[in-house]
C-alpha cells in the first residue's frame, strides 16, 4: 500500500475536529459508572452537567470544551506500507492548520518565549507527531489527541532513588493528586509512568493518561499498582471539579519501562474528564473511523 | 442556601449577600478575561475603554468566528464555543482587578487562593464555580459578543458578552472568609495518611 498524503492531510484535519466534538464511548461509559457510584450531592450534580454537556455538544455539533488543546498525532504504521515520512509529517501539520482556520478553532498554541499566537495551532515542535510501527498488514492508524492544558499543567517528574522503593512512587502519585485538587478538571485519568529515563518516564505517563478506559497495564506489577491507586485516589474526597465527592478519577493508569540500577523515576500526567481522542485506520479498502 | 438572579452590574452590598453554597444565575452582561489580558493590564500598564465596574468576569478564551459587525454581534465576532479555564493561574490579579476596575464577581473553575479570599473580604466580592469542560452547554447561555478590546491578544482579548440565564453557578468563595475549595483541600490532606496506609505506603 502506498500512503496517500492528500488523504493523510484530510484525515489529520477531520480527526482534530472530530476529537473535539465526540467523546469516545469508553469515557461515556466511565461517566455512567461514576454517576452510579457518586454519593455526594454536589458531585452528582456536577457529573450530571458534564453528561448533559456531552449531549449538547452532539446535538449542536459544537466543541465539548473551549480548550482546543495542544494537538498530538500518534501514527502507527504497519507492514508493507510505502510512505514518504517527511511528507507525511508535513501533511499532518497542514491538516492541523486547516482544521484551525477552516472550522474555525481557537488556536491555543503560542511561542513559549514571545507568546505570539500564529493562529494555526502549530509552532516549533507542535503539533506533536509520534510515529511507531506494528505488525498489521497494509494498515496505518492515526490517533489525534487535543490535550487540554488545565490537566497538562498537572504534570510532574521525580527522579526517586532505589532506596525510596515502590512506596515512594505510590506516595508521589497520591500527593500530586492532592496538590492538583480541582485545578485539573476532575474526574480525571491519572497517568503514571514508572521507570525508563526522565523523558521516557514522562512519555509513559502521557501514554497512560490517554489510554482508553477498560484497558490495563500489560506489566503485572504495574497492573497491581494501577488497581491499588485507582481505589486510593477516590478515597481522598476531592470529587468532580474538586468540590467534594468520590469521583476524583475514572481510573489511575500505569505504564512501565525498565530503568537503570541507580534510578527509580516516576512521572504523573493527568487527563481531564473531557478525555478527548479520535482515531481512524487507513487500509487499501479506505478509511475507517474508530 | 439561596438562589440569586443577578442583573449585572451589582453593588458591593449585593455581592456581600452571596454565601458559599448559594447558587447564582447571571443576566445581561459578562466579561471574558484571561492570562494574557491580565498580564497586559497589570504588568504592562495597558488600559481598557470597557467599564467593568460592578461586573462579573469569567476566566475564558473563547472559540469565535470573525463576521461583519451586525447589531447582533457588534464586536465583529460570533461566539462558537465559550467555556472556562483554571482560575488559579490568575490568582495574583484578583486584587488589582477589583481595586482598579471595580470587578465584583469572578467565574471560573478549580477555585482560587487566600489572596483572592482576602480581597473578597476587604473589597466585597465572590467566586462562582462553573463546570469546566462543559463549554457546549455554557455557549447556549451566551447571546452575543458585544465588544472586544485588546484584539491583538486574540483569543485572550477582553470580551464583553451579552448573556441570558447564565447559570446555575455555585458560590464557592464568599466575602465572609468561606472557601469550599479550601475545605475540600484540607479534607483531602487530612485523609492522606489513612489512604496511604490502605495501600501499604504510609
Amino acid at each position: 500500500m502506498q500512503l496517500d498524503l492528500k488523504e493523510v492531510e484530510e484525515l489529520a484535519k477531520t480527526l482534530y475536529i472530530r476529537a473535539l466534538k465526540l467523546l469516545p464511548p469508553d469515557i461515556k461509559q466511565g461517566f455512567e459508572r461514576l454517576m452510579r457510584e457518586e454519593t455526594d450531592t454536589t458531585g452528582k450534580a456536577i457529573l450530571g452537567t458534564m453528561v448533559a454537556n456531552i449531549a449538547v455538544a452532539e446535538r449542536t455539533r459544537n466543541l465539548l470544551c473551549q480548550d482546543t488543546g495542544i494537538p498530538i498525532y500518534n501514527v502507527t504504521i504497519g507492514r508493507n506500507v510505502a510512505f514518504d515520512g517527511a511528507g507525511m509529517k508535513e501533511a499532518i501539520r497542514h491538516g492541523c492548520e486547516r482544521a484551525t482556520k477552516e472550522h474555525p478553532l481557537r488556536s491555543s498554541v503560542v511561542h513559549p518565549i514571545t507568546r505570539k499566537n500564529e493562529q494555526t495551532s502549530c509552532g516549533p515542535g507542535v503539533p506533536l507527531i509520534n510515529v511507531d510501527f506494528d505488525t498489521r498488514d497494509e494498515t496505518v492508524e492515526i490517533e489525534m489527541i487535543p490535550k487540554g492544558s488545565g490537566s497538562e499543567n498537572g504534570s510532574f517528574l521525580q527522579m526517586l532513588i532505589p532506596a525510596d522503593g515502590v512506596n515512594a512512587v505510590k506516595r508521589f502519585v497520591i500527593d500530586r493528586v492532592i496538590e492538583c485538587g480541582g485545578r485539573v478538571c476532575p474526574p480525571t485519568i491519572v497517568g503514571v509512568g514508572i521507570g525508563g529515563t526522565s523523558d521516557l518516564c514522562m512519555h509513559l505517563a502521557k501514554v497512560a493518561a490517554t489510554r482508553p478506559l477498560g484497558t490495563t497495564c500489560k506489566d503485572d506489577e504495574g497492573a497491581k499498582i494501577e488497581a491499588q491507586l485507582s481505589q486510593a485516589v477516590n478515597e481522598l474526597g476531592i470529587g468532580p471539579q474538586g468540590l467534594g465527592g468520590r469521583s476524583t478519577s475514572f481510573r489511575v493508569h500505569v505504564e512501565v519501562a525498565a530503568t537503570h540500577i541507580t534510578m527509580n523515576p516516576v512521572a504523573v500526567n493527568i487527563q481531564c474528564h473531557s478525555a478527548r481522542r479520535a482515531s481512524a485506520v487507513i487500509t487499501p479498502g479506505g478509511i475507517a473511523f474508530a | 442556601m439561596t438562589h440569586h438572579v443577578l442583573d449585572m452590574p451589582i453593588t458591593e452590598a449585593r455581592a456581600r449577600e452571596l454565601k458559599a453554597g448559594d447558587t447564582v444565575t447571571l443576566e445581561k452582561t459578562l466579561f471574558g478575561i484571561r492570562d494574557a489580558t491580565l498580564i497586559a493590564m497589570f504588568d504592562r500598564g495597558r488600559t481598557t475603554r470597557l467599564n467593568m465596574k460592578g461586573h462579573a468576569v469569567i476566566h475564558t478564551a473563547p472559540n469565535v468566528r470573525k463576521v461583519d459587525p451586525r447589531p447582533e454581534n457588534s464586536s465583529g465576532y460570533e461566539p462558537l464555543c465559550i467555556g472556562t479555564t483554571t482560575s488559579m493561574r490568575m490568582e495574583r490579579f484578583t486584587r488589582p482587578l477589583m481595586e482598579r476596575e471595580g470587578v465584583r464577581l469572578i467565574i471560573g473553575k478549580g477555585g482560587m487562593g487566600q489572596g483572592t479570599l482576602d480581597a473578597f473580604r476587604e473589597i466585597g466580592g465572590a467566586y462562582l464555580a462553573v463546570v469546566g469542560g462543559a463549554a457546549a452547554l455554557q455557549t447556549t447561555w451566551i447571546e452575543a459578543i458585544e465588544e472586544v478590546d485588546f484584539d491583538d491578544l486574540n483569543p485572550e482579548s477582553l470580551w464583553k458578552f451579552r448573556i441570558k440565564d447564565f447559570g446555575p453557578l455555585l458560590v464557592t468563595m464568599d466575602s465572609h472568609g468561606n472557601s469550599l475549595h479550601a475545605q475540600v483541600n484540607a479534607d483531602a490532606a487530612a485523609r492522606r495518611a489513612a489512604v496511604l496506609a490502605s495501600i501499604g505506603a504510609a
